[in-house]
């Protein structure tokens, strides 16, 4: 049985074995150590911050897609399934909406605070980050999982046929560490390519680039031209107080559309026109159409949101203030790591995906997940992915770390030539390459080659930098992260020669339909990029 | 980005520099947390409802400090604004069970 350990202070090349190694903090982690803790197996969560606050759902607040067992559902399914671009799958939206709901119903169990509807049923389709990141941090302590707070992973483990361990630093010494595991699951969260975005600064797309050093492949990484709104300069990604949202210049003057309406709802028909206003200039809001019930509700319900202007002293309902989109990569877009069997395998044996490392295509196809989706997929994923683990742990009992390869490239092991490289100035080029507007939220062939070029320059030179040691491997693994995710977003919209969902093409406006199939890249100094419908021997991996 | 600690309120118990996801800061020989690596705060102003003693003021630029001052987020009584109008308190959680958000959700469609 699983049994809670103290852990003594790490010092360099320090080993740990268990059966299960959940790599991340957020939601998706915390679900997957659940879930092989309920197995029997030993369990460790390796978080890069604390498990509690780290990832995109703690200091947020989001709703979730909780679709009640019954007729309905197969109805849910399928208006949802309308909105996704063609590249969702029925079969897997059907299971996600099913075990979300199923551990939904288990945080009423274990007494979760949902807030109550006016008949006092519980209303347990939102989750109010901190509470619920902090509450499900005690479950997992309590399910007797080793948690390791300020751990990074840097790398994986490997021989020539499974994923058997990973290796690590301790933030806080900046020594060494190293895990043997039967099972691993990357629940790494998405890639914010460094955007300034609520709970960011580790979604790095670490995940990404463990996976692709094993082998395995990405899907769905053009589906990244996903911004929301947010007060200018601030962190606060949050679009709901945007739907009650008028939007004008500095003069105050009213943007309007091509009719002449006023431009509102900058979650929906609005944002585009508010994107295309940026360009000439700065954008303004006033969350005016929000009558004083939905502005009291506003601000108790989505507290965060109020920060900024409270900290500003403005009124967002009165004022004007100035707004930005700011880009959310793969955080609020869909690509990540292929999934290739149903308990969530990468198609490596050992190697398990969930959350916002994965790819949600599945579940949400071409467009974002993001207010429903994403968070009952982290539910999901890392509930399944976490006895897929655990089973591939009971199943290779024999395990030896010391025949098992270092997997990590980029940043930890360096070519002959070691040069010296600025890591913040690659990080900055890297930013510049893909979170403006005009090169995310609508691409050209243009654009992405120039991309493409100045991206293929970066990373060869990270590939020829003197490799890092000590605490400096973190950042170093983050930019080869966020530099590579870019590479393999960029192939991928190069070959998307049409606009679908979340990847809008200004020289292929519209879709086409001999394209309705998914774009799979691997590689690292190759990036390869190819559509599924021809790869099809790969599916039969795993 | 986190910008004030304060040292009267502060009673060295640590948790911020626990908690803080972006692991921002570090302690002196008093125990007091300093922030060692400003810049890689991600302005989530969760060590603000983590801190017991609503000791901490995170600024809402998330690209560079404002210059904000201790008295000043005082006077303007920001220290622990985020935990109040959360519920929490004291660093502890609470408040969920009064969220409102359904009502927004309904309105949004
Ligand atoms: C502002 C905002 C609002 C949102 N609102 C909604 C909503 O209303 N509804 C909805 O469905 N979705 C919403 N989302 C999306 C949702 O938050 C995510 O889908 C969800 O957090 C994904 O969970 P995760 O566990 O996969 O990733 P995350 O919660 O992002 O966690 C990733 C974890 O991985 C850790 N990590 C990263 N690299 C490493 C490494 N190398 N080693 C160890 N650990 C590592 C991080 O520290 C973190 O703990 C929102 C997102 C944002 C940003
Ligand atoms: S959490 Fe608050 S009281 Fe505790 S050390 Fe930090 S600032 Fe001081
Ligand atoms: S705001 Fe968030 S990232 Fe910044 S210091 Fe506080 S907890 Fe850390």
């Amino acid at each position: 049985m699983a049994s809670r350990r103290k852990e003594p202070p790490a010092e360099d090349g320090r080993l740990i074995e268990t059966d299960v190694l959940v790599v991340g903090g957020g939601p998706a982690a915390a679900w997957a150590a659940l879930s092989a803790a309920e197995t029997g197996a030993r369990v460790v969560l390796a978080d890069k911050g604390y498990h509690g606050t780290s990832g995109a759902t703690a200091p947020s607040n989001t709703g979730t897609w909780c679709v009640p067992p019954g007729e309905d559902r197969a109805a849910s399914v399928e208006r949802r399934f309308k909105r996704t671009a063609g590249l969702a799958d029925r079969r897997w939206m059907l299971r996600a909406a099913d075990r979300a709901y199923e551990n939904l119903q288990k945080l009423v169990e274990w007494g979760y605070p949902f807030p109550s509807e006016e008949d006092g049923s519980l209303y347990i389709a939102n989750l109010r980050g901190p509470d619920y990141m902090r509450f499900m941090r005690q479950r997992v302590q309590k399910a007797g999982v080793t948690i390791l707070d300020h751990h990074p992973i840097l790398e994986l483990l490997g021989d020539d046929n499974h994923i058997g361990g990973a290796a690590g630093v301790v933030r806080r010494t900046g020594a060494g560490f190293r895990v043997s595991a039967g099972g691993i699951v990357l629940a790494t969260g998405g890639c914010a390519f460094f955007e300034r975005i609520l709970g960011g600064t580790g979604l790095t797309g670490d995940g990404h680039l463990f996976a692709a050093e094993a082998g395995a492949s990405l899907s769905g990484m053009e589906f990244t031209g996903k911004y929301t709104l947010a007060p200018h300069g601030s962190s606060l990604n949050k679009g709901l107080p945007f739907r009650w949202a008028t939007f004008y210049r500095k003069n105050g003057e009213v943007l309007r559309d091509a009719r002449g309406e006023p431009v509102t709802n900058g979650i929906g028909g609005g944002e585009r026109q508010v994107a295309e206003a940026m360009l000439s200039g700065p954008v303004y809001a006033r969350l005016d159409l929000a009558d004083p019930a939905m502005q009291d509700w506003l601000r108790r319900g989505q507290p965060n949101c109020f920060q900024p202007y409270d900290r500003m002293g403005i009124n967002p309902f009165g004022d004007l203030f100035r707004v930005e989109l700011k880009y959310e990569g793969t955080v609020r877009g869909t690509g990540g790591i292929r999934i290739v069997s149903s308990e969530c395998g990468t198609g490596i044996a050992g190697l398990y995906a969930a959350g916002d490392a994965a790819s949600r295509e599945n579940v949400t196809g071409g467009i974002s997940g993001g207010g429903a989706i994403n968070a009952s997929w982290a539910i999901a994923s890392g509930w399944w992915a976490g006895h897929g683990a655990a089973q591939h742990a009971r199943r290779c009992q024999n395990r030896e770390i010391v025949r098992l390869r270092s997997l990590g490239t980029t940043g930890l092991r360096g070519t002959a030539e070691r040069v010296d490289i600025d890591l913040a100035d690659a990080a900055r080029t890297v930013h510049a390459e893909i979170a403006p507007l005009d090169k995310s939220y609508w691409r050209t062939t243009e654009t992405l080659e120039t991309s493409r070029r100045t991206l293929e320059h970066v990373w060869a030179g990270l590939r020829q930098a003197k490799p890092a040691t000590g605490i400096d491997r973190l950042r170093a693994r983050e930019v080869a992260s966020v530099t590579a995710s870019a590479r393999w977003t960029i192939a991928a919209a190069l070959l998307r020669t049409e606009s679908r969902g979340v990847h809008r093409r200004r020289d292929f406006p519209g879709e086409d339909e001999a394209q309705a199939s998914r774009i799979l890249v691997s590689g690292l100094d190759q990036v390869t990029a190819v559509r599924e419908d021809r790869a099809l021997p790969m599916a039969q991996e795993g | 980005m986190i910008e004030v600690v304060s040292a009267d309120r502060c009673i060295r118990c640590d948790i911020c520099e626990r908690v803080c996801p972006a692991f921002v800061f570090d302690r002196d020989e008093t125990g007091l947390p300093v922030i060692a690596r400003q810049d890689d705060c991600q302005t989530c102003f969760l060590c603000e409802i983590y801190c017991p003693t609503d000791a901490l003021y995170v600024a809402e630029q998330a690209h560079g400090p404002t210059g904000i001052t201790e008295p000043e987020a005082l006077q303007r009584d920001l220290f622990g604004a985020y935990a109040r109008s959360l519920g929490w308190s004291r660093g502890r959680a609470g408040g969920a069970e009064n969220d409102p958000t359904r009502h927004i959700r309904v309105a949004q469609v």
